[in-house]
């Protein structure tokens, strides 16, 4: 009999600590199916955010460092600056990446440093205990915003794909969702495509990855799936919003 | 003849790979619970899975395997 | 021996890393020390080494942790509201027991404060600055000449006791030209790190660069570690200079370029026949405690000369368990003590029980 499906080997054995149907999970799977099919475990140098991902260091059988919250991208540069040769990923949540550490996401961008990001947007703070993240919807309850989040005072979400596809550094943003099974092999190839470039000195390349939070969304795993579909992917289209490769082949 | 084996330990009892299986082949447990205290996924007929691995695509914890 | 040439202190600084064997350099413009920026800038991508200017001093010192945890020489350097921006990568860099250094090339406080050279940032410096338990190695150079060696030395520390390291200079200290010999630095032989992020080449398991500790025990229990450490960096490493104490009735404390004026003022007041010596600390982490204890047994008091409202001398009325009258003589704000003010300083304290 012939294995169909496995754990990849750039996970490592310890059990994930996270919530029932939490999709980190899945996203973490397909990180490490990506660096097992490029072959690159041995080379790899991962970045965990400060987040539910905080212990994500644990988990991806590669080296690894904790990063402060939000400075994956510099810690990453740092790391890739000294380590040309090595492939450098961070994992960060929305609260990591498009709150405290827009700076660091938006400049490593701009630079087009030669590392892959993967973004998880679950429109929420998971690890303190569900307040409203920059991704947050309009209306969204959460802990600190118990009446639904008001734009006119705190703001609308931010598009995080969109605003970097306007920069001239990255070299690829894709925005893909984990909420079934299609959606799952696409942000597979996707994440895969973000490590190909890097392997290939292409440079930047961030792919955002819809998510989500049963447990501070308050809904059944299942539930929260069909939330992704009717409520997130509206505000955040799936698809590609650069890619310079295929720019250059004109397509 | 395909073959999906649970590493049930590290089940979280979530359902989504109930919900993934479209021959609708999984139950979380009725009378089991793993160490963690959670009702672990089970195959109710073998016989019948495809090994399209749609379960362990959408598992978040990699309890599933699957052969063919 | 090698040739003098004429620096600028920053850029000393900056040519000393370089021999020291540091690549890596990452920075945000401020003054006053933005010819070290230059000088990387322009001497990095001739040798091979990174030079890059971060979007923040927040970003320079996190680029800094990585390339840190990677086992490679590297710096940052700024001034204080910059050092201050800095101080959360530090506390993680200390906390994951890396090595790098920081340069402060002080100016002012508070806040946006002035762009003249201060002292205000000795408790900063020595007292942690960030957030938890941790020390940084700090070293006071109070020459050009010093500005290149302990460079060199804040480098070595650094990497023998994976603490980070701090030079804390000061405007004047990095404005100032002299003449400088850089023959003596060299780069180390290269040390096993095995605690390096390299990749693993699938031949080890993964090494982690953390300062993440859940569990209350293990935390306390690195903290232990770190501190057993410090333990032996404070017995090993301690530097300071000692001028005229050999009879001295009073004793002079200051270090970078309050030393400097304060030298003067001891040399004039030794004129007047006062019997006054000078301590100036070099590490002011660890604080050379056992010469000023020693001292206090013999003098009648300290004169504590800063570019502050009086930080240092806490440490002063520490080391000599105030056994003697310790007083401060001091200017702020990005001014600078004449020696005639501590000429005068120390006048006052001879005439005192006579």
């Amino acid at each position: 009999m012939a294995i169909v499906f496995q754990k990849p080997k750039a996970l490592t054995d310890a059990p994930l600590h996270y919530c029932p149907g939490c999709t980190h999970g899945i996203i973490h799977r397909l990180v490490a199916e990506a660096i097992d099919e490029l072959g690159i475990e041995g080379k790899t140098v991962g970045v965990a955010p400060v987040g539910c991902a905080v212990m994500a260091y644990d988990y991806f059988a590669c080296d690894m460092v904790e990063a402060a919250h939000g400075r994956a991208p510099a810690v990453a540069t740092g790391l890739k600056r000294a380590l040309p040769e090595n492939i450098v990923f961070t994992y960060q949540g929305d609260g990591d990446l498009a709150s405290i550490g827009m700076a660091e996401t938006v400049h490593a961008a701009t630079r087009g440093e030669n590392i892959t990001i993967i973004f998880v947007n679950n429109a929420i703070y998971g690890m303190t205990g569900g307040q409203m993240a920059p991704t947050s919807l309009p209306g969204q309850v959460t802990q600190t915003s118990p009446y639904g989040r008001d734009t006119a005072t705190a703001g609308f979400p931010i598009r995080v794909s969109e605003m970097l596809a306007t920069l001239d550094g990255p070299q690829y943003i894709e925005r893909v969702a984990v909420n079934n099974v299609k959606n799952v092999n696409k942000a597979k190839k996707a994440i895969k495509k973000a490590f190909q470039n890097q392997v290939e000195g292409k440079g930047f390349s961030l792919i955002e990855v819809v998510s989500s939070c049963p447990t501070n969304w308050g809904m059944t795993p299942s539930k929260a799936l069909q939330w992704v579909e009717e409520k997130m992917i509206p505000y955040y289209p799936l698809g590609v919003y650069k890619d310079r490769s295929a720019e250059k082949e004109g397509k | 003849m395909a073959k999906v084996t649970f590493n049930s330990d590290l089940c979280k009892g979530c359902g989504l790979c109930v919900d993934a299986c479209p021959k609708k082949l999984i139950v979380l447990s009725k009378d089991k619970l793993n160490a963690k205290g959670h009702s672990p996924a089970e195959i109710t007929d073998q016989e019948k899975c495809i090994a399209c691995a749609f379960c362990a695509t959408m598992c978040p914890d990699c309890v599933i395997t699957v052969e063919k | 021996m090698g040739e003098k040439v004429l620096m600028k202190g920053n850029e000393a600084i900056a040519e000393a890393a370089i021999r020291a064997g540091c690549r890596h350099y990452f920075g945000y413009p401020i003054t006053p020390q933005t010819e070290l920026a230059a000088y990387m800038a322009k001497r990095m991508p001739k040798i091979g080494g990174v030079f890059l200017q971060a979007e923040s001093e927040v970003a320079a010192i996190n680029m800094v942790y990585g390339v840190a945890g990677t086992g490679k020489r590297v710096m940052t350097s700024s001034s204080s509201p910059g050092v201050s921006l800095k101080q959360e990568g530090i506390s993680y860099i200390a906390g994951a027991d890396l090595p790098a250094l920081i340069i402060n090339v002080q100016r002012g406080g508070p806040g946006l404060g002035g762009i003249q050279p201060s002292q205000s940032d000795y408790f900063q410096a020595t007292k942690g600055g960030g957030h938890g338990d941790y020390r940084l190695i700090v070293l006071a150079p109070s020459s050009v000449q010093e500005m290149a060696d302990l460079t060199a030395k804040a480098f070595d520390l650094s990497e023998k006791y994976l603490v980070p390291a701090m030079l804390l200079a000061d405007g004047t200290m990095g404005q100032m030209m002299e003449p400088v010999d850089l023959s003596g630095i060299s780069e180390p032989e290269k040390a096993e790190k095995p605690w390096a992020v390299t990749g693993t080449q699938c031949k080890r398991k993964h090494n982690i660069i953390n300062s993440l500790y859940l569990v209350p025990e293990q935390l306390e229990q690195k903290n232990f570690e770190r501190y057993e450490r410090y333990k032996v960096i404070e017995e090993n490493e301690c530097l300071y200079e000692s001028f005229m104490m050999d009879d001295a009735d009073i004793c002079v404390v200051a270090f970078g370029i309050a030393a400097r004026v304060s030298k003067n003022a001891v040399v004039a007041a030794r004129k007047e026949g006062i019997k006054v010596g000078l301590i100036r600390p070099i590490t002011l982490w660890p604080f050379p405690k056992a010469p000023l204890a020693q001292a206090a047994d013999k003098v009648k008091g300290f004169i504590s000369v800063e570019l502050s409202m009086g930080q240092m001398i806490e440490d002063v009325r520490l080391a000599t368990e105030c056994k003697k009258p310790v007083v401060l003589c001091n200017r702020t704000g990005g001014m600078i003590p004449t020696p005639e003010q501590v000429l005068e300083s120390i006048r006052n304290m001879a005439k005192e029980g006579k």
